[in-house]
């Protein structure tokens, strides 16, 4: 499903952030991407999507070459990867339904369609309850879980996470955890990257130091 | 299809938002309603007086009186002479009778012209020339005053065509005027749609990363300019209907006057539509140059 191919990224003047990575990940598999802060995990993660570009190598994703894709074709690439950010990047001006229709109307899908979707995802993560409160009302793991609901809503087969557990407490980050593994086991491919591994039994881990595989 | 309903809750959004801020959307209505009014009122004010000019004979004429002890005769003889010169393209004999019957005809007059002992009226001759430039007109008048039995020769439609230049001029001023005006609106709609766009920054780049087109980002702020243009332009014609009906009747009565019938009257249906898609067209450039860079820099 993708394939690392000698990637770099080097951000001027002088860091390296990945040096020649090779991987793969197969679909549906379920992989952690760990290593200490500064490792290139996020970076890792950025490069799928194409927020970043890498520097020298290739990344394919269903044989599509990432790096060489326009303006106009990343929307299409994006609308089949689930992104959960460390940040979360809720809307803070609306409620959490709105935010999980995002994905739906940037996809096109009829109003009522939509909200049948956005409504079971919430239901999914145990929010439909709180449909209407506004992010800023929500916890930090409440928040998280919007996020996962938001990154899920259209069915993507890909779904990645940057430290989506990061500054929740133990028992939260088993919670979200949890709701990854779940994902992961009707078959979408699933890549974290953490600081606690141990969350995700069974998975597949890729270690980052200083920006190269170990 | 699904390129409507994009539009629609493009529309929709768009609406919202100016419905979220009505205090802003009504001062920036009326900032681009007062920039419209001054082009479209001046359009409209010169259209209407310009009317004044179609009655009136646009090409200058000259018109030869006879003495009144001239015969018909001799005022058929200066029409004759007159059409025979290249210079004059078309002549008309007026009849003394015929000019009599017309002034009893007239308003206020019948009195007076039926006190009178005698027909005071000459014969008289219009002649419309091939060559209206003034310098051959007055060359035509000097030489047939001096023809025998012809009392006075009168260049006439000499205000028609000073009116005419003058709204020639004005419409050019008022054009002059309507693309300044015209750039304002565009840079106002400009800066208002950069500043939406600055405060919707984080919406912006979540819906990239979700997978949003440009389209789909630009559509909101183009329904916004849009919209808010159709909102200036509706501030513009009802400042420039309620101008216009205000100064009919002072501006009636001044044309009265000086025996022209003047009566201003707001905008027709094609004058308001025109209006209308103009300040639309306006607002939806500002917000489409705005949008287009704002994502070009991203």
């Amino acid at each position: 499903m993708i394939r690392f191919d000698r990637i770099s990224k080097r951000y001027p003047p002088d860091i390296t952030a990945l040096a020649d990575i090779d991987a793969e990940i197969g679909a549906g598999e379920l992989v952690t991407v760990i290593g200490h802060s500064g490792a290139g995990k996020s970076t890792l993660l950025k490069l799928i999507p194409a927020i970043e570009k890498p520097t020298s190598g290739t990344l394919l994703m269903n044989g599509q070459n990432v790096g060489a894709l326009g303006r106009a074709a990343l929307p299409f690439l994006r609308r089949n990867i689930g992104l959960v950010f460390q940040d979360q990047k809720l809307l803070f001006d609306r409620g959490a339904l709105a935010n999980v229709l995002l994905p739906l109307e940037i996809a096109g899908f009829p109003h009522k369609e939509a909200r049948r979707r956005a409504e079971a995802a919430l239901d999914k993560v145990g929010l439909l309850a709180r449909a209407r409160a506004l992010p800023i009302a929500l916890s930090g793991g409440e928040q998280q879980r919007l996020a996962i609901a938001r990154a899920v809503v259209h069915r993507p087969a890909l779904l990645l996470a940057d430290e989506p557990t990061a500054y929740l407490d133990a028992d939260t980050a088993r919670d979200v955890a949890g709701i990854f593994l779940e994902f992961h086991r009707v078959g979408v491919t699933v890549l974290v990257a953490t600081y606690d591994a141990s969350l995700f039994p069974g998975a597949r881990r890729l270690r980052l130091d200083h920006g190269r595989l170990a | 299809m699904n390129w409507l309903r994009a539009h629609w809750n493009a529309c929709r959004l768009a609406l919202a938002r100016l419905a979220r801020a009505p205090l802003n959307t009504l001062l920036s209505a009326l900032g681009i309603g007062i920039a419209l009014a001054l082009p479209a009122g001046g359009h409209l004010l010169i259209g209407q007086i310009a009317g004044l000019t179609q009655g009136a004979a646009a090409t200058p004429q000259l018109t030869v009186f006879m003495t009144l002890d001239a015969d018909r005769k001799a005022a058929q003889a200066v029409a004759d002479r007159l059409k025979g010169r290249p210079e004059v393209a078309r002549t008309e004999l007026l009849a003394r009778e015929d000019t009599l019957a017309r002034m009893k005809a007239a308003e206020g007059l019948a009195d007076v012209i039926a006190a009178l002992p005698k027909n005071p009226f000459p014969d008289a001759v219009v002649v419309t020339p091939a060559d209206d430039s003034p310098a051959a007109m007055e060359s035509l008048a000097a030489e047939t005053r001096k023809w025998p039995q012809v009392e006075h020769v009168q260049i006439d439609a000499d205000w028609a065509r000073r009116l005419a230049a003058l709204l020639k001029l004005a419409r050019t001023g008022v054009w002059l005027l309507a693309g300044l005006l015209g750039i304002g609106l565009v840079t106002i709609t400009f800066n208002i749609i950069r500043l939406q766009v600055l405060t919707r920054e984080a919406e912006i780049e979540v819906s990239q990363l979700l997978g949003a087109t440009d389209a789909f980002i630009r559509r909101p702020f183009h329904w916004y300019g849009t919209l808010l243009g159709l909102l200036g332009g509706a501030a513009a014609w009802l400042i420039v209907g309620g101008a216009l009906l205000w100064l009919a009747d002072p501006v009636g009565e001044l044309a009265q006057l000086y025996g022209l019938a003047l009566r201003l009257a707001p905008p027709g249906p094609a004058a308001s539509a025109a209006l209308l898609g103009a300040a639309a067209l306006l607002g939806w450039l500002g917000a489409a140059l705005s949008v287009r860079r704002h994502l070009r820099g991203r």
